[in-house]
């Protein structure tokens, strides 16, 4: 017992470590969000954020959309994954957290180039005729018709969704596989037993069961779409700045007002907080994505 | 889970998965190869656009400051996480419990508030002690990401040692430092190893906090970042090319460590059985 008490020691330069790297950077965004320049205790900072209303309320929609398309997507695939034997899941699940690994801003050039105006796709859409047929039946309909010569896709809404999206899906699809592959055969066994066709079973056995984990799922990618930065830039043309990107500006760009910045953050890490304690307290799986 | 088998359309969907994840990666490979600037049109096959990468000094920099960075940190990382997660797991209860959660408040915190937070301390310290964001600071930041980590990976490798080991080695005669280097130290080892290739993937592969940490300083990510603002250059394929490739061969090696791992452990458990 003793030896223990001697082996806890090396756990302190940690603890120091953390005070001062993890807990007093907090503090200090709290801090710089309830003062100004001079030190002084103001709510200003918060008063400021008010002409920023459509910034918060464009990132909460546009996460809440991608969450909304990553779990109408994901779903499906967990739970056919989950069908699957063990070594095939295994090498799914691997291939699916692959793309995770490679650098964001990598994945998001790589559409960058799939979307634009002379992109992979216009391209594409150009060869095989269609953009013409749009000009054809466009011109049909209305004498005051421009033809077009190319699909506006980068630099829309839909383009930071589709964004968030392809980023963030993987992270949607781990948790709920995790919670279906767990539920248990006999549970399924015993509905179909009492009469319940494939339909029921869903929806009132396997669909009940895994919502812990599509609250994970919901979640995870909720998390970091909310606080993402640089995505509008590079897919929405910097026409729809999101809260990361305002953040990023108070600090980084010619707006320098880190107070501002920090109440920023602070409510960002509230809604971030009000997330996790919502999946800890329902949720499952969360390891599993973390961890690949 | 359920009794019934997929059939070609539970197979289509994750296909179609794969598919929608690979194929912009794909695009993104096959056109480091493209021998002129177009994104969309394949005019045929080159290899100039990795021998103009050898001769760009700031790319060159750069990766050499993600390299840098990323392995000190990745080793600072480790030997502290270690020596922590050995501390944490012979604390009692009460205490070990809410340092964990402090532990793990870098992992579930949003990139983008740890790099703002880091970047307001190494702010409002350098005015008062007189320095100024740069490598130092990177460094730090890089550290304080990846111990949570170290101490996930090497933890559960803590739970699963046999208390009784120890006491055991020190029966035979271990000082107290012997049995910890010769037995408690193997013992983990698999975890600690798994916990440095991981916090090496990550520092490889962070922007958000470098970007608010490093001042003046520029990693890969951030030379990345610049390029992607301006004018897009096929250089940025054969980048991530070879990032895809480093990092496709680094999880292959952890994985493949992992399943020996579960391998042996399995293998010793039936020797233990008979």
């Amino acid at each position: 017992m003793k030896n223990r008490r001697l082996a806890s020691l090396s756990a302190y330069p940690y603890v120091v470590w953390m005070a001062i790297f993890v807990v007093i950077p907090l503090v200090l965004v709290v801090f710089y969000a309830f003062t100004n320049d001079a030190g002084q205790f103001t709510t200003a900072n918060f008063n400021e954020m008010g002409s920023y209303t459509m910034v918060f309320v464009r990132s909460l929609v546009l996460s809440a959309a991608a969450t909304a398309v990553c779990l109408i997507l994901g779903y499906p695939v967990a739970y056919v994954l989950a069908k699957e034997s063990a070594g095939f899941q295994r090498i799914a699940l691997m291939l699916l957290m692959l793309p995770m690994w490679i650098n964001f801003l990598l994945r998001t050039y790589a559409w960058m180039s799939i979307l634009e105006n002379t992109g992979l796709l216009n391209t594409l859409f150009s060869d095989i005729g269609l953009i013409a047929l749009v000009n054809k039946i466009g011109s049909a309909l209305s004498s005051s018709y421009v033809p077009i010569d190319h699909f506006q896709m980068i630099n829309t809404q839909g383009a930071v969704i589709l964004g968030m999206v392809y980023n963030y899906l993987p992270f949607m699809i781990m948790p709920i596989h995790s919670v279906i592959v767990k539920i248990d055969r006999a549970t399924i066994e015993a509905a179909q037993d009492l009469g319940a066709d494939d339909v029921t079973v869903f929806r009132k056995v396997i669909f009940p069961l895994s919502l812990p984990g599509v609250l994970s799922g919901i979640t995870m990618v909720f998390v970091p779409s909310v606080s993402t930065f640089i995505l509008s830039k590079l897919l929405g043309g910097g026409t729809t700045m999101l809260l990361g990107d305002l953040i990023e500006l108070q600090f980084m760009g010619g707006a320098y007002n880190p107070h501002l910045g920090s109440a920023i953050s602070l409510i960002m890490m509230i809604i971030v907080m009000v997330c996790m304690a919502l999946m800890n307290r329902f949720g499952d799986g969360e390891d599993q994505a973390v961890m690949l | 889970m359920t009794n019934k088998k997929n059939g070609f359309w539970g197979r289509f969907l994750m296909f179609l998965m794969l598919f929608f994840l690979y194929a912009p990666i794909f695009v993104l490979i096959v056109f480091s190869f493209n021998s002129s600037k177009s994104r969309s049109v394949w005019t045929g096959f080159t290899t100039d656009w990795y021998v103009k990468l050898l001769h760009n000094s700031a790319i060159l920099n750069a990766l050499y400051t993600t390299l840098l960075v990323s392995v000190l940190a990745a080793i600072i990382a480790t030997i502290a996480g270690t020596f922590a997660s050995i501390g944490l797991y012979n604390m009692r209860r009460r205490w070990r419990e809410p340092l964990l959660q402090v532990n793990n408040i870098p992992v579930i915190n949003a990139d983008i508030i740890t790099g703002v937070s880091l970047c307001i301390l190494f702010v409002f310290l350098g005015r008062r002690l007189g320095f100024e964001l740069g490598f130092g600071t990177l460094l730090i930041a890089h550290v304080t990401f990846n111990i949570p980590y170290v101490i996930l990976s090497v933890m559960p490798k803590l739970r699963q040692l046999d208390n009784n080991l120890f006491e055991a080695a020190q029966d035979l005669g271990c000082t107290w430092m012997q049995a910890f280097v010769k037995v408690i130290i193997p013992e983990i080892m698999p975890g600690i190893v798994n916990g440095l290739l991981m916090a090496f993937t990550l520092s490889v592969d962070d922007f958000v906090i470098s970007y608010f940490t490093a001042g003046s300083v520029e990693t890969l990510s951030m030379r990345i970042y610049a390029m992607t603002k301006k004018r897009i250059s096929p250089e940025i394929n054969a980048i991530s090319t070879i990032l895809f490739v480093t990092i496709l061969l680094l999880l292959i090696i952890i994985n493949v460590r992992e399943a020996q791992q579960e391998k042996a452990a399995k293998k010793r458990r039936e020797e233990f059985k008979q």
